[in-house]
């Protein structure tokens, strides 16, 4: 894998944009607005919400292994402060906090 | 837009996670097979499938098991790409149920 390819790196902040659009959308609800950081990249796949109205998916969108504080995406999370939560995210979802 | 009907990830009431193992119904796996199929064909993806599923009224969705779910996406997508009509798959189903009994 070419390792320029993908916008941020492991260790990057990002936060996942707070959108809320009509269409196939593969951030969950949950995550979007939340800001921790990138684990690594899983390579770039053909982008599922194109995909979903039959189109051929292209260009390809780089995604992301993010992990995430419980404590910080859940109101009420009281088991471990150290516990995260790892989401895979389109990079289009993402911008640098 | 409000969040979609698919997307419960975090919603209080949820209910405790069911784990035990449980035998599929034939109808299950022919559902598994009918979607292997069509996916192997090239008809519809699994993403098409999944935005066919989230498309659905609400109501319906949430009142439907998970393959009968995957049964009506797939009469959708088959609708959607001109394969079949409704009035043909309901033809079909009356048939059915009148050789086989209403189950």
């Amino acid at each position: 894998m070419n390792a320029a390819v993908g916008k941020f790196r492991p260790g990057d902040r990002v936060r996942v944009r707070m959108e809320d659009r009509p269409g196939h959308i593969r951030t969950p609800f949950y995550i979007r607005g939340k800001t921790d950081g990138v684990k690594k990249m899983h390579g770039q796949f053909l982008n599922p919400e194109s995909l979903a109205y039959g189109r051929d998916g292209l260009p390809k969108r780089p995604l992301y292994l993010i992990g995430f504080y419980q404590v910080e995406v859940w109101e009420n999370y009281k088991v471990s402060k150290s516990d995260k939560l790892y989401v895979d995210i389109y990079e289009h979802w993402l911008e640098l906090a | 837009m409000p969040r979609g009907h698919h997307d419960l990830g975090g919603t209080p009431g949820g209910g405790p996670i069911e784990r035990a193992e449980h035998q599929l119904e034939d109808w299950e796996i022919l559902a598994d097979a009918v979607n292997q199929a069509l996916g192997a064909k090239g008809i519809r993806r699994t993403d098409e499938l999944r935005r066919i599923r989230e498309e659905m009224d609400a109501d319906v969705y949430r009142s439907m098991s998970y393959y009968e779910r995957w049964i009506a996406s797939a009469e959708n997508i088959l609708i959607e790409k001109k394969i079949l009509t409704r009035e043909e798959i309901d033809r079909k189903v009356a048939e059915y149920e009148k050789r086989w009994g209403n189950p």
